[in-house]
């Protein structure tokens, strides 16, 4: 007798039946654990610009956020302004931090005009400090991040994350020993024109002492996600270089 | 009575050394080579296959009477995906740190052969127990050398362990350093993983002459 399991009509009845059950298992995990995980993701966004501006619990050689309770009113404490630019005229906006950057870029591609960029403005220790964000592609999926500056343009914070790098050499880059490097680190070129940060393979300063070179040292393993860095800060803050162009003028 | 029986405790400890899956049936030899760059990712990587194999082991195990045989493969690929991607939305809803230190590892942990090849050759043929036990025990082989080759890579590429400088810092010149060492950056090159799998290979061959293949 054949075996009832080799039978056509069992394996279709079979297949439409796992694929429904399956189906409705994901979907309701999905659906049922949503909410938490945009708060999740929204609490991570606000540590990511508070690690950037400084605001954090490093320890010792490892990057550490302040704690995802103290961070919404750690965000209201320091950050005084959320601005998101449209065509060079800044606007208030207290959600400007929630903005999907890729969606933002996408939408930039066959109309550079409509590109919106928040900005945000915080104040720690007396320094007022200009957040904005940065994403773009690595070696195997996006990288994204907060770099924080000053009205110079002088880099005073950064926060890198990525998708998918790989561990241990891609990865590397929300290392605190790669982040700390582009403290200091000037945006602009000695008179004053946008050059960006170069993540640079062969950097005769590996201790990072010239900050006016516009180079980093890179990660031995790395370079495609260090391009990816260095590309991400070229186009994405050079965005921002007339908001300070203004800022200066004013 | 001893927790497991003879057979039962053969069931783990086979995989580690003389039915290891990486050295003697070389599976899942891709994401041994792409991640041991760091201990870390090596145990991380290593836990998260564990828990998929021996999940997933016990699922297709009790199915197994009911799998069409014709379209088994697809089925296995179903349950697998499903579960990591059930397990990385659960962790990204509670535990969301762990979730993103694991976000590289899902995709990887999917399409390990090692995971298939445990549910073909083994969940489909025996009792749930059994299959955990199996799971555990290849998800263990596995790990085991992970954990070999990212120690070896991490130590030798990095001069660290775990983050840990224990060889002392490359750029001020202590320690280790300050007589001359250089770290080897070849070590952090997928290929170098290759090589360190093909010294544990012969050296547990040499080791035990009846893992060696007739030509």
């Amino acid at each position: 007798m054949e075996n009832r399991t080799d039978k056509n009509s069992y394996t279709i009845i079979f297949a439409i039946v796992m694929v429904f059950v399956v189906g409705a298992l994901l979907a309701f995990t999905a659906s049922s654990l949503k909410p938490r995980i945009a708060e999740n993701q929204r609490i991570e966004k606000q540590q990511n610009i508070l690690y950037a501006m400084g605001v954090n619990d490093n320890t010792d050689g490892s990057a550490v956020f302040v704690s995802t309770t103290d961070a919404p009113e750690l965000f209201k404490k320091y950050i005084t302004h959320q601005l998101v630019i449209e065509n060079g005229v800044p606007k208030e906006d207290n959600e400007a931090y929630l903005m999907d950057i890729k969606k933002e870029k996408a939408a930039a591609i066959s109309d550079p005009s409509k590109r919106r960029l928040p900005l945000f403005i915080g104040e720690k220790d007396g320094k007022k400090l200009y957040v904005a964000p940065i994403y773009g592609k690595g070696l195997w999926d996006a990288i994204w991040g907060y770099v924080s500056m000053d009205e110079n343009m002088v880099v005073q914070g950064a926060y890198f994350d990525h998708k998918g790098e790989t561990p241990g050499l891609g990865a590397n880059i929300k290392e605190r020993f790669f982040m700390d490097d582009f403290i200091g680190e000037h945006l602009l070129d000695a008179s004053g024109n946008f050059k960006g940060i170069t993540v640079a393979k062969g950097n005769a300063d590996p201790k990072n002492e010239d900050k006016t070179d516009n180079e980093v040292d890179a990660i031995a393993g790395a370079t495609i996600t260090g391009n990816g860095v260095t590309a991400m800060i070229k186009s994405d803050l050079k965005l921002y270089k007339p908001y300070f162009d203004n800022l200066k003028n004013n | 009575m001893a927790l497991l029986s003879k057979k039962d405790t053969k069931l783990i400890t086979d995989p580690l050394l003389d039915n290891n899956p990486i050295t003697i049936q070389v599976l899942g030899i891709c994401s041994a080579l792409a991640i041991t760059a760091q201990l870390k990712a090596s145990i991380v990587m290593a836990l998260s296959v564990m828990a998929v194999l021996a999940i997933g082991n016990v699922v297709i195990s009790l199915m197994r009477n009911i799998i069409p045989s014709k379209i088994r493969i697809i089925v296995q690929l179903v349950v697998v995906a499903a579960l990591v991607i059930i397990v990385d939305q659960v962790l990204k809803a509670f535990s969301y740190e762990l979730s993103k230190t694991l976000s590289v590892f899902v995709g990887l942990i999917i399409t390990n052969c090692i995971i298939m090849g445990r549910f073909e050759a083994f969940a489909l043929a025996n009792g749930p127990w059994k299959s955990f036990l199996d799971g555990i025990g290849n998800a263990a082989g596995y790990g085991l050398i992970l954990v070999i080759v990212g120690f070896f890579r991490e130590l030798l590429g990095s001069g660290t362990l775990l983050g840990f400088k224990v060889l002392g810092d490359p750029i001020e010149k202590t320690g280790l350093y300050a007589l001359g060492y250089e770290n080897n950056g070849f070590m952090l090159l997928s290929p170098m993983a290759l090589i360190v799998v093909g010294i544990i290979i012969w050296v547990q061959r040499s080791r035990n002459e009846a893992l060696v293949e007739d030509n």
